[in-house]
């Protein structure tokens, strides 16, 4: 079954979907979308550093998101700079590293719009043996980590008050978020990482009435959008990556069609009792 | 209290001080909760109360002295303030169980407790600020607390909502028999059932008991008979202003860089004398001097 490129792409589409969406969540919550932007562009630079060090690209990639979180709370504790322009300088001059390694290494021809924008359609059998298995990891850290992260996400200080361990689920957080990075680049490439990360859980925020709902409704949302997609660039002839983003971006679209109806007429109600 | 000797509180601050961007926020506090006791902190706006709360729950860490806590303290703690995003689809129900693994029977229960059972469903962003501040203490009670650190907990509930909340919360001290750690909106008024209470401005200004507020005949004029039991008065006397520049003005109009007693220690405050608290002037308990 696997045999056919379309559905192995497909098979790893859905298999990242599966745990940006939970993933993605947190990101929205917490308002960290820019953050995720960051990591991805970060990721570049880890594609750099494995061509030069011959590692493996994924295992390079998520060493360099790491390394950048651990760095942007070091510089976070440091007060100074607002940490909207510590992430701009970070998440610019990481990308720009990259691509200066990248033009020093004469030797290496580089496909630049594969690393910018995924290419799914090349994804062999034992990329989608890592997505599951790293998918697998993430999806156990997540669940081990939800409640505390959620408390802490709520509020910080309610959840480090009452002896959750905030810190701890912060780190891991930030860990599970670089090997999602370090997974999807493939997928959707570095500039699209985020959108995968937010689109989904912002369309299924229209339709869910609690964070659990939410991030399953992600989950599901994200494979439609990777469906649908991959299905609509065989259609046009567009390029995949791309396709996924502006699928998930109808979804969300039609998310607000009727719900924001029923909500304003819910609403209405509300204020009219109080009154 | 002989008890005391043998019980280790369940909090305790010595000489604690927090230090932000070179400037003190609060310094030289010493503080303890017991079982059962109830400690109300006071003070103006800025006056380093919240700040010693968090102290106290481990929040944030001392910059000078120490903080600590007893071993295994279960801490239930309602927040001045909690924002919930419009990105955070979160109903009460699953707001009771932030931080703890409860029971539906737990839940509603402790929503009971603080006539909310009606908002089990809704979601936690569209409540008004009355039934926010309750439905924040169920959800600390219902953990079952040793110690129950509650800042402002009565701030945008009205007035017989204000009695029902400080009956609620000494009977909660009774029957689960956790100290009380309590932040207080109003400078002069507090819960009646409070053993300490501490007023702060950057230091410790002063701390006594409280008295009954059905002695005093001017708040029996404001508030009626009704408050009875449920409310009282620390009436207290300070001999010096902190001015916004840092610098501290007498009473008898002198200047100077620091407190008094900037250890904490040496205070000369008349309790329950004739209140001049000049800050508080400004404030709502106008009437009570002018009487």
């Amino acid at each position: 079954m696997l045999d056919d490129f379309f559905t192995r792409a497909l098979v790893a589409g859905i298999g990242v979907a599966l745990v940006a969406g939970p993933l993605g969540c947190f990101i929205v919550w917490r308002r960290m979308a820019y953050f995720g932007d960051t990591l991805s562009h970060a990721a570049l630079l880890g594609v750099a550093l494995s061509l030069l060090l011959e590692i493996n690209t994924m295992l390079a990639v998520f060493a360099v998101c790491v390394a950048l979180s651990l760095l942007l709370m070091v510089l976070r504790r440091r007060e100074g700079l607002s940490s909207d322009a510590l992430l701009g300088l970070l998440a610019h001059s990481s990308l720009a590293i990259g691509l200066v390694c990248l033009a020093f290494m004469t030797w290496v021809r580089m496909d630049l719009i594969g690393l910018l924008f995924g290419d799914i359609l090349a994804v062999s059998r034992t990329d989608i043996a890592i997505i599951y298995g790293g998918g697998a990891v993430v999806f156990a850290g997540l669940c081990f980590i939800w409640n505390a992260l959620f408390a802490a996400t709520v509020s910080p200080e309610l959840a480090a008050a009452e002896g959750i361990g905030t810190e701890r689920a912060n780190l891991v957080f930030t860990l599970l978020l670089a090997a999602v990075i370090a997974i999807a680049m493939k997928i959707v490439g570095v500039l699209l990482i985020t959108a995968l990360l937010i689109i989904p859980p912002a369309a299924a925020r229209q339709l869910a009435s609690g964070p659990e709902q939410m991030a399953g409704l992600a989950a599901l949302i994200g494979s439609v959008a990777v469906v649908a997609g991959l299905y609509g660039s065989l259609q046009w002839d567009t390029p995949s990556g791309p396709s996924i983003v502006v699928a998930a971006m109808v979804l969300f679209m039609l998310s607000l069609l009727p719900v924001r109806y029923l909500g304003a007429r819910r609403n209405s109600r509300i204020s009219g009792g109080r009154s | 209290m002989d008890a005391t000797a043998q019980v280790p509180p369940l909090v305790r601050l010595e000489q604690a001080g927090i230090k932000r961007n070179g400037e003190w926020l609060v310094r030289g506090v010493d503080l303890t909760v017991m079982p059962r006791e109830i400690v109300t902190l006071i003070g103006p706006n800025g006056s380093g109360k919240s700040t010693t709360a968090k102290m106290a729950l481990g929040i944030l860490k001392p910059t000078d002295g120490s903080a600590r806590q007893r071993p295994g303290l279960r801490v239930g703690y309602v927040p001045q303030k909690l924002m919930i995003d419009w990105t955070l689809p979160l109903t009460v129900k699953r707001f009771m169980r932030l931080t703890s693994k409860l029971s539906n029977t737990e839940i509603a229960e402790a929503l009971e407790e603080t006539a909310t059972t009606h908002l089990m469903d809704q979601e936690v962003r569209h409540l008004s600020g009355g039934e926010m501040q309750r439905v924040l203490l169920a959800r600390a009670i219902a953990r079952k607390p040793d110690l129950l650190v509650l800042d402002e907990p009565v701030q945008g509930v009205d007035y017989s909502g204000e009695i029902a909340i400080y009956d609620l919360i000494s009977e909660i001290r009774d029957r689960l028999g956790c100290g009380i750690l309590m932040i207080s909106h109003d400078l002069h008024v507090v819960m009646a059932a409070t053993d300490q209470v501490i007023c702060l401005n950057g230091h410790v200004c002063c701390r006594g008991t409280p008295s009954d507020v059905s002695k005093s005949e001017a708040y029996l004029k404001l508030f009626g008979h009704r408050a009875d039991g449920a409310l009282a008065v620390y009436e207290h006397h300070h001999d010096h202003v902190h001015l916004p520049d840092g610098r501290v003005r007498h009473e008898d109009g002198t200047l100077c860089d620091h407190c008094p007693g900037h250890d904490g220690h040496s205070h000369d405050h008349a309790h329950a004398s004739h209140g001049t608290d000049k800050k508080a002037q400004a404030g709502q308990a106008q009437g009570v001097h002018d009487a």
